[in-house]
């Protein structure tokens, strides 16, 4: 019994992290179709961010130290969103209808990122101390539940939660779906959709930047810890239906499960390309993944 | 004024090297450098998974060629380096390595660090007849004409660590590592030796490298029972693992790791407050005593910051570059061949104690230590051999690993 709550907590742990990093993948990707290769470089943006901040905390205030994880959370939101726009204004936003193109371009910038984090970090690891009421775990039950992980369920709640409001609730969102629909038909009705598609882009590496700031939690911080995260990413909104936010939710869930439940039989290596084999299998089956999004254009 | 000299000295060491023919440079495939210098090659990740560990062992190589250098120089002439970046990548590593010896004409190379990256490029060494500097403890169970094998061989690192955790009474071992040939064959060696001293393997887990989610190897790890963990993780893959552990409240009461992979430098990037009273086993700590070692230590401080901390590989790395400068004295050349008989029997004072070549396999005598990590993010040690182990490859002198019939993995 045991050890099937750990599994399931494992499992669950382990989808909710992969949710977190694809959530801005979701957007920039599942919304917009801008392949964007240097997805993985703002979550290593964020998870920097949380160390600088950790760093700031430690000189300055030391008396509100444990703070400082919400202060980096904000920061880390914060930066990743200007460093998106500034990357849709100059970038993207030239080569919108072409993917291939911006796949290439977007490529550079994460290989400049990378090489950027190494220079001002050094190509050491670093790593962030957990805010005190984050370390060590709550023990029920002869399992062990640890706080980050909890905390970063939490986390992926709210970021879920604040994605489907804005998508769904607000009226930039209403927007937002209307220009990535039918952009002629929206810029009609008086939608500046450069601004939309700027703003857009911004949340969604907003969102890797949140990403990244959990993940600091768990391991170390290096140049390359985007590329470790960004493949579970892709798939995750490939499995699900590239466009729904629903359908990011269940992939994430299925490969996080799967590679969880599978690892427990055979080894990681082989759970992974049990996992592999199983989506693209799904995808042989269901090209457009788990959720369709109905569109009256006859392209799809 | 520096540079006026630095002419002075290449004048002079030009005519030098005109009237001799032990001139600078590699010998026959290397030509002369430019001011009398010797050209050698550094080939390690500065990018990628293992940046992390291999800048280290970057480090202490130019350090030693700066001492040397500021000393006088080997056969009169000055070293100056090449430095290619290996990217953690075995192919990388074989293309850079045919680049420094082809383009650059170096006289010999310091490099690598993972066994896929020295596997990688052990041929294109072989091929050229050029000799590579191998500065890391692995798995053993190889020699090479072209390369000096300056970490331990398994029975100078494994093996005793293994037999000191049986004489302290553990039963039941984990061996956890990551996914390439140095864990495989190092786990092999191990269970052939537990096996013989009745104890038992009740897991065997191995990670990728890039690996960030230890949940379901942690959740096997509670499930065995084990008392004792074997750790050959290497790289970030190590951070993971033990953040996760102590998630999960464990320290190294609950779950007692050996690792194999962790110095001072990992240390630092895993946290003190997590490692403390794990073990280790290396053959130097930056706390072994010695006037050697102090010297070294404080140098290594001086050039690179206060914070740095010094390792095995890194001291094995510095050994290296004093010793290929010795034998290349001893031999009056820069030839392989003249630097391979030179080395026979060679003996010099490193910060690890005094160690010695061992021409029967290209290894070096070392002492094994154990040690503890404590919260100072230092290692001491807990256990050492009285006098330098001599190197065992292929572990011939071990009857229950002969009984075992090891084979090397491919």
């Amino acid at each position: 019994m045991d050890q099937v709550l750990s599994m399931l907590f494992n499992g669950l742990s382990s989808s909710s992290i992969i949710l977190l990093t694809s959530l801005g993948l979701a957007i920039t990707f599942g919304l917009m179709r801008v392949i964007n290769m240097a997805h993985g470089e703002f979550l290593m943006i964020g998870a920097y961010t949380t160390y600088c901040v950790q760093n700031f905390f430690k000189a300055y205030l030391p008396n509100v130290f444990d703070l400082y994880y919400f202060a980096a959370i904000a920061a880390a939101f914060a930066i990743t969103f200007a460093f998106g726009c500034v990357l849709e204004k100059l970038v993207i936003s030239r080569l919108y209808g072409r993917e291939i193109d911006s796949l290439l371009a977007t490529w550079g910038i994460s290989l400049i990122l990378q090489q950027a984090a190494r220079s001002i970090f050094g190509s050491q690891g670093v790593f962030v101390t957990s805010p005190s009421f984050l370390s060590g775990g709550i023990t029920l039950g002869g399992n062990t539940y640890s706080f980050n992980r909890l905390f970063i369920l939490l986390v992926v709640a709210f970021c879920l939660l604040l994605v489907w409001f804005i998508q769904y609730q607000s009226n930039f969102g209403r927007q937002m779906r209307a220009v990535m629909q039918n952009r002629p038909m929206a810029q009609c009705m008086g939608i500046n959709s450069r601004r939309v598609d700027c703003i857009t882009f911004g949340i969604g590496s907003g969102l890797a930047g949140i990403a990244g700031c959990s993940v600091a939690l768990l391991g170390s911080i290096d140049s390359t810890i985007g590329q470790s995260y960004i493949v579970n990413s892709f798939m995750a909104v490939v499995l699900g239906g590239v466009g729904k936010l629903l359908g990011t939710v269940f992939g994430s869930g299925i490969i996080g499960f799967f590679s969880i439940l599978f690892e427990n039989f055979t080894s990681s290596s082989i759970a992974k390309a049990i996992v592999l084999l199983i989506v693209i299998i799904f995808l042989q089956k269901k090209p457009q993944g788990l959720f369709v999004v109905r569109s009256r254009s006859l392209d799809e | 004024m520096n540079q006026l000299w630095k002419r002075l000295a290449g004048i002079t060491l030009a005519g030098i090297m005109t009237a001799s023919l032990a001139g600078c440079g590699g010998g026959s495939q290397a030509s002369a450098g430019e001011d009398g210098a010797v050209k050698v090659g550094l080939l390690h990740s500065l990018t990628g998974s293992m940046a992390i560990s291999e800048t280290s062992v970057r480090d202490a190589e130019v350090l030693a060629i700066e001492e040397i250098n500021a000393a006088g120089g080997v056969n009169g002439c000055q070293i100056s380096y090449v430095e290619e970046d290996g990217a953690s990548n075995p192919s990388t590593f074989a293309t850079k390595a045919e680049k420094l010896i082809e383009e650059d004409e170096v006289a010999t190379v310091f490099g690598c660090w993972t066994s896929s990256s020295r596997k990688a490029v052990k041929s294109v060494f072989e091929d050229y007849g050029n000799l590579l500097w191998y500065p890391v403890q692995y798995e053993g169970m190889e020699t090479s004409e072209n390369i000096v094998y300056m970490g331990a061989a398994p029975n100078q690192q494994i093996v005793p660590a293994i037999q000191y955790l049986v004489d302290q009474g553990y039963k039941k071992f984990f061996l956890l590592g990551s996914d390439y040939v140095f864990p495989r064959t190092a786990n092999m060696i191990i269970n052939a030796q537990l096996k013989a001293a009745g104890c038992e393997v009740v897991g065997e887990e191995y990670a990728d490298m890039e690996q960030t989610e230890f949940s379901a190897i942690i959740s096997k790890i509670e499930a065995s029972g084990c008392d004792v963990i074997v750790n050959t993780l290497n790289g970030t893959g190590n951070v993971s693992f033990f953040k996760q552990m102590a998630e999960k409240n464990y320290t190294s009461e609950d779950y007692m790791t050996m690792s194999f992979s962790i110095a001072e430098e990992e240390v630092k990037t895993i946290g003190a407050d997590i490692l403390k009273g794990h073990m280790v086993s290396w053959n130097y700590y930056q706390t072994t005593e010695g006037e050697k070692n102090d010297a070294f230590v404080s140098a290594y401080k001086e050039k690179f910051g206060e914070d740095r901390v010094t390792s095995d590989p890194a001291e094995a790395a510095y050994d290296a570059v004093y010793m290929w400068a010795a034998a290349c004295e001893k031999a009056g050349s820069f030839e392989v061949e003249d630097v391979l008989a030179a080395l026979d029997g060679m003996s010099i004072d490193a910060p690890e104690g005094t160690i010695t070549f061992d021409a029967d396999n290209n290894h070096i005598y070392k002492p094994v230590r154990v040690g503890e990590i404590q919260e100072d993010g230092l290692i001491y040690t807990v256990y050492e051999t009285n006098e330098a182990v001599k190197p065992d490859p292929y572990l011939t002198t071990y009857d229950w690993a002969v009984a075992a019939d090891l084979q090397p993995l491919e």
